[in-house]
């Protein structure tokens, strides 16, 4: 059973928007095309709390609003990119629906109340290799060199929330994280597995010189 | 904009601030009301993840009386819609986040709530 869902209208963001917020690109797409082909386990766990970490544009957190419906989950967005949150916040205007930007360093102030209480969080975070020195001035200016520069095997974010993520995870919660080769998708799986976790490709493809794919991980 | 939904799931995140650092509370709010689509379903299935008594208070700081007290164990469809009210169509637009236990101020502007900390306030 597949369902086809709209991509959502980004045609209010303009050229300057993207001086300082990600552009959506092959990266953005394909987490889209994730959470469409799990349209329909999504919908059945009628998910309650949902987050995504660095919405950017907002594209991701208003495709979910729409696939799960309208008015019917809390979606929580996080930026640490001042920016990112009011563009966000105007993807979700342009597209009719709800959203909750909160300007922030990945989960920080919601860590205390989401534990088991996230039920779908959503990741396309910083993955490209880069040494430490970029990223950290990338994170520290908060703008959009943050969106990509992601340390020792573009791993460096990621792992943070990777880290937390049992704890986070409600009983029926589900990770959806983009990532590329190079940081080792296979060694991801086999540490959230070691944490007992459940981790599946649902997704890969070639965009230009990266091998994307996107990465389901879950309790069951 | 910061509705009380989202409020709800807010806690001050300062090294070493682990007590009253949850709910933050309000001050110098602008509110604006704005109608949202009800869904009553949505507001039952979210019960158990409020904190009752933080919203309470925090509904009637903004000088919304219409919860009680104590959770009802039922519920009416009268008193779902009140909080339907309370939690997705009160919205903070501009204002301050204090918490409780270490003083500190997280602004809300433009309805973008910013808890940002300096490096040296990261309890991580």
């Amino acid at each position: 059973m597949s369902i086809s869902l709209p991509t959502p209208n980004i045609a209010h963001l303009t050229e300057e928007d993207y001086e300082h917020v990600y552009e959506p690109a092959e990266d953005s797409f394909i987490l889209l095309d994730a959470l469409e082909l799990d349209a329909q386990l999504i919908r059945d766990d009628q998910p309650t709390i949902c987050v995504e970490i660095g919405s950017g544009s907002g594209i991701a957190s208003t495709f979910l609003s729409q696939l799960v419906g309208p008015s019917s989950s809390l979606i929580i967005s996080t930026d640490i990119n001042r920016y990112a949150c009011e563009v966000t916040l105007r993807t979700a205007q342009a597209n009719e629906i709800s959203l909750n930007p909160i300007l922030c360093h990945l989960l920080d102030p919601l860590l205390h109340r989401l534990k088991s209480n996230i039920d779908i969080l959503v990741f396309n975070p910083p993955y490209v290799p880069t040494g430490m020195t970029e990223l950290m001035d990338t994170q520290n200016q908060r703008d959009i060199g943050g969106a990509w520069a992601g340390g020792q095997d573009g791993m460096i974010i990621t792992d943070v929330i990777l880290d937390k993520l049992p704890e986070l995870l409600s009983p029926i919660g589900k990770m959806y994280l983009v990532t590329v080769i190079q940081n080792k998708p296979l060694e991801i799986t086999r540490k959230m597995e070691s944490k007992g976790l459940v981790c599946k490709e649902i997704i890969k493809r070639r965009a230009g010189r990266e091998l994307l794919s996107v990465l389901r991980i879950s309790r069951i | 904009m910061v509705r009380l939904i989202t409020h709800n799931m807010l806690a001050c995140h300062v090294k070493n601030c682990t007590k009253d650092n949850f709910p933050l509370s309000f001050s110098e709010v602008e509110l604006v009301i704005r109608p949202a689509p009800e869904n009553l379903e949505f507001i039952q299935r979210f019960l158990p993840k409020l904190d009752w008594p933080a919203l309470v208070d925090t509904a009637r700081s903004l000088g919304d009386e219409s919860l009680p007290e104590q959770m009802p164990d039922q519920w009416t469809e009268d008193q779902l819609k009140a909080l339907h009210h309370v939690l997705m169509e009160l919205h903070v637009e501009e204002g301050n986040m204090t918490c409780r236990g270490c003083g500190h101020v997280y602004p809300i502007s433009n309805g973008i709530p910013n808890m940002l900390l300096a490096e040296h306030e990261v309890g991580r």
